[in-house]
């Protein structure tokens, strides 16, 4: 174990390295409200919040419960000339599944319900028993690691834009309707937004160690080359 | 051997400026880990502590970045020949058309819906085009020699790069919304093109291509530790 601010050049132990500019840092504790921001390329490399575990863990579990809500109302109605014709998110993502497109479908699904849903369960896997205190789940890292890895590919907000535009081109040719699936999706939206405002993958990360894991005691290191005794540790 | 230097608010951006060159995790002989910040002896093979692999920053992640792109341009070509939306309007009788990236923006300025038509443009011309062009050129530029501001420039471009490339996305939604709602029989029907497959995976390949690049490269020259690197750190 390292006291606050100890650091050991040899092992590591004790700092971090800025992702995106691999300046050192000695890690310290923050308390909530305060910002750590690399030396070199000021990206933010800590930010945590009051309480950010349970609001995470609450606002993944809304947007599970909409995203069920925005899978199986209505999403869209359109009519012209008494003809009508409503879509559900699924219709959506099966507009692809004719002929070659068809690998289209799974990608779609994936990106607009099946990774959002799949991110939020993780975080509630990972963060949920550290909330209330307890220790990690078993396999906790690797969750927290997935969930940050599939951030990108996780494209609800740019499925609402997509919306948007479709709306704007159906606009002079028919009436449209949104039903509560579309507004679910847009709640969706901001409750992902809040949810990534108190997400600091630092603190989750430093949590996720204290709970001992899988990471006490940086022992299991392989040491790389032969090494002189290790430095002083607290 | 200089300490690393600690991270803190209080660090104005102008004293980090003018700054001697900072103690980075290559130089102390460590590799930090991308995923979660933590650093480890050279030679590791997997963070302990999120358990992502470990990779020093170094030219050779570069063929990844070239090799997504390559593909990405590939798929991008036959994403604008190819047709992506097909419609037939009354049976067929008053017309069906097929309209390409490039016609469904000529459609809609047609209709006077600019700012539409400006979005549309934005997200499947000139973005997709932008990106392929910044990558390239951070991909050539990466491990020379870079003054800081230099440096911060490229970090920028990084960033809105890999910002933006997931709204690129937004073409394949609204093709999947369109040709699921609009679907009125003998009315109006709208069916999705070839091109819709070609795009979304040019945007995939881009969005891992600009994911392969390694952010920590753009500051310093490579090879790493070159003569000036000594001199520099003593």
């Amino acid at each position: 174990m390292l006291h606050e601010g100890h650091y050991d050049l040899t092992t590591g132990a004790g700092l971090l390295a800025c992702p995106r500019c691999d300046a050192l840092h000695v890690e310290e504790d923050l308390r909530a409200g305060e910002t750590a921001r690399c030396v070199r390329c000021r990206t933010v490399l800590a930010r945590p919040h009051e309480g950010a575990f349970t609001q995470i863990v609450a606002l993944s579990f809304t947007q599970v419960v909409l995203m069920v809500a925005a899978v199986f109302f209505p999403f869209l109605e359109i009519s012209r000339m008494g003809i009508g014709n409503a879509t559900s998110l699924f219709g959506v993502a099966l507009a692809f599944s004719h002929g070659w497109l068809l690998p289209l479908t799974a990608a779609v699904v994936a990106f607009i319900v099946g990774l959002p849903v799949l991110r939020a369960l993780l975080l509630i896997y990972v963060l949920a028993p550290m909330a209330r205190g307890g220790r990690p789940a078993p396999r906790a890292a690797s969750a927290f690691r997935m969930s940050e890895m599939l951030r990108p590919w996780s494209m609800a907000e740019i499925f609402v834009i997509g919306t948007a535009i479709a709306l704007v081109k159906l606009g002079g040719l028919a009436t449209v309707r949104m039903g509560p699936a579309f507004w679910a999706f847009c709640a969706l939206i901001l409750v992902g937004v809040a949810s990534r405002v108190f997400t600091c993958s630092a603190t989750i990360w430093d949590a996720l160690e204290d709970g001992g894991a899988r990471t006490d005691g940086r022992e299991v290191v392989p040491a790389a080359p032969p090494q002189p005794a290790d430095g002083p540790r607290g | 051997m200089r300490s690393p230097r600690r991270a803190h608010d209080a660090a104005a951006p102008d004293e980090v400026e003018s700054a001697a060159p900072v103690m980075t995790a290559h130089r102390a002989g460590l590799v930090g880990c991308r995923s979660c910040g933590r650093a480890w002896p050279e030679g590791t093979k997997s963070c302990a502590r999120c358990g992502a692999a470990l990779r020093t920053p170094d030219r050779k992640g570069l063929q990844a970045v070239w090799a997504w792109m390559a593909a990405g341009i590939i798929f991008y070509i036959p994403a604008n020949l190819l047709p992506m939306l097909r419609t037939e309007s009354f049976a067929g009788l008053a017309g069906s058309a097929e309209a390409t990236i490039l016609g469904g923006v000529v459609q809609l300025i047609q209709h006077g819906s600019w700012g539409v038509a400006a979005i549309v443009f934005a997200a499947s011309v000139v973005v997709p085009l932008g990106k392929f062009i910044a990558i390239a050129w951070l991909a050539r530029v990466a491990g020379r020699p870079a003054t800081h501001e230099a440096a911060h420039t490229r970090l920028r471009v990084y960033e809105v790069v890999e910002f933006i490339g997931r709204w690129s996305m937004i073409d394949v939604f609204v093709v999947a919304i369109l040709s699921a709602l609009v679907q009125l029989g003998f009315v109006a029907t709208i069916h999705p093109g070839p091109a819709a497959v070609c795009f979304a995976l040019s945007v995939a390949f881009t969005m891992l291509s600009a994911q392969s690049f390694d952010p920590r490269l753009i500051w310093r020259g490579l090879p790493l530790r070159d003569r000036r690197d000594r001199t520099t750190t003593g």
